[in-house]
């Protein structure tokens, strides 16, 4: 496993996109830093910045190797290897790039100016949103065949968890505003990994008191250690299901 | 040595196998032909685990592939059209493989001397004609002495010199008791190289006989005309 890891290291190095993501990171944060005289303030525009860069760049990107990448699973499958350390393998490898990058671009420049529970927290959800996008890609490269559809469906989980999920809650916010709904809504914002990045580093930043109602009953809930335990666990949730499930599928996958 | 039994395989609509029963045998050349899109590439792939048959099984020494893979040390594999990574090199592609296949020593390399690939070994492998990357999957597959070798055209793409010395270490394996297997349309090929001959034809086996049956029984002397009539009789049937 750790050797096709290596292999695919090695490949994607070679591409650009990787160092231009990278650079484009290193360029937001070093600029944002310098920018805001208190870094807390900085930290706050690179979450938004976080939680739409890294989670569209992540499943493009990943899908778009997968399927240029195809020639190498073809030749890996007639070899004597099992299906699923190929495909672990390959996730392994993908991984450990993008998140070189996301260390490179966005964790350098949060150690050197704001080391603190803010910033961990930052790089924390950035790299469980990495993690979960890239799996994510795989699933939708292994369930369709076209190099096309799957990045049509990549594209379309990213619009879904950073658009649309956020459209349902407020919609049902609004629809059902006489009923006391807070248990409700941390249940569906937790239910999508982008929102819970943001509510971990939104917790730590102590302005929830700026959200109001909604932001107390985040405190109540995410504040504590219970808190913490639930949304590493939700996010590990969506790093593993989408990849058992990519699993299962390319086991019986015709090549 | 390999066994199938009743394959079914279907691509959506498309039936490719109907029920294929038949067995491979170590030191033979099988070569299996039948027109395009009668299922020769499906069979081979379903052998090499590369498509998953949706009905019945296969044997590999007596043993149900099913979901192993180890079986795939004693296969190399050559494919129709080779397709790389193409911002490898050929030198690295070639460690690659032996890394992965754990066996750098003991390796067989005459093909890759043969074909004077060391001196490509700097070229990326998008920069390859078709013809070279064809040389390049049959030195690899070659390369781990396997005991089974799989060969899906093996030689279109070819220029003649390479052919020869493709057609002279597969009948060299043949020798020292290893399964060939190897697709082809070209029939003077097959008659030069291949013991027994399956006959694929829509998805079933139409005949699957030796190549001095085929000719006694039809009278024949050259293999495409004995092919052909039988063919022709088959149709009047």
């Amino acid at each position: 496993m750790f050797k096709i890891a290596k292999y695919v290291v090695y490949d994607i190095l070679r591409s650009k996109v990787l160092i231009a993501y990278t650079v484009f990171l290193l360029g937001i944060s070093l600029s944002l830093f310098s920018l805001e005289e208190d870094a807390s303030k900085s930290i706050v525009s690179l979450m938004s910045v976080v939680m739409i860069i890294v989670p569209l760049v992540s499943i493009v990107f990943s899908t778009t190797y997968f399927y240029n990448a195809y020639e190498f699973i073809e030749l890996l499958v007639a070899q004597p290897l099992s299906r699923t350390t190929i495909l672990l393998g390959k996730f392994t490898g993908v991984a450990f790039s993008m998140l070189t990058a996301f260390f490179i671009g966005v964790g350098v420049p949060v150690l050197i100016y704001s080391p603190n529970a803010t910033g961990f927290v930052l790089l924390q959800s950035g790299i469980g949103l990495s993690l979960v996008f890239i799996s994510l890609a795989f699933f939708s490269s292994v369930a369709t065949r076209d190099k096309a559809k799957g990045i049509g469906l990549s594209l379309m989980l990213w619009f879904f968890f950073s658009v649309i999920y956020d459209a349902i809650i407020l919609g049902v916010l609004f629809a059902f505003s006489d009923y006391p709904l807070e248990k409700a809504v941390i249940a569906l914002a937790s239910l999508n990994p982008i929102d819970l990045g943001r509510i971990m580093i939104l917790m730590k930043l102590d302005i929830s008191a700026l959200m109001g109602f909604t932001g107390a009953v985040y405190k109540k809930f995410f504040g504590t250690g219970f808190g913490f335990f639930y949304t590493t666990g939700i996010m590990l949730l969506w790093i593993v299901v989408p990849q058992l499930v990519s699993l299962r599928i390319f086991r019986k996958k015709n090549l | 040595m390999i066994r199938t039994e009743n394959l079914e395989k279907s691509f959506g609509k498309l039936h490719v196998l109907k029920g294929v029963s038949t067995s491979f045998e170590a030191g033979q050349v099988v070569s299996v032909i039948g027109p395009n899109g009668s299922g020769k590439t499906t069979l081979i792939k379903c052998i090499l685990g590369m498509v998953v048959a949706d009905k019945g099984s296969i044997f590999f020494d007596g043993k149900n592939i099913g979901r192993d893979f180890q079986y795939r040390n004693n296969i190399g594999y050559m494919p129709q059209i080779g397709r790389y990574p193409a911002n490898m090199k050929i030198g690295q592609l070639f460690s690659m493989m032996k890394d992965l296949r754990k066996a750098v020593t003991n390796t067989d390399n005459e093909l890759i001397k043969e074909y004077a690939l060391e001196a490509m070994f700097d070229k990326p492998m998008h920069t390859l004609s078709g013809g070279t990357t064809q040389k390049v999957s049959a030195a690899l597959a070659f390369l781990f002495n396997p005991k089974v070798l799989i060969l899906d055209e093996p030689t279109a793409g070819l220029d003649p010199l390479a052919s020869e010395i493709l057609k002279a270490k597969i009948l060299k394996a043949k020798e020292e008791g290893r399964l060939v297997i190897i697709t082809s349309h070209i029939m003077s090929e097959v008659e030069e190289m291949a013991d027994k001959i399956l006959y694929l034809f829509e998805g079933s086996i139409n005949f699957y006989k030796t190549v001095s049956e085929l000719k006694t029984e039809t009278g024949e002397e050259r293999l495409g005309k004995a092919i052909a009539k039988i063919m022709k009789e088959r149709m009047h049937v």
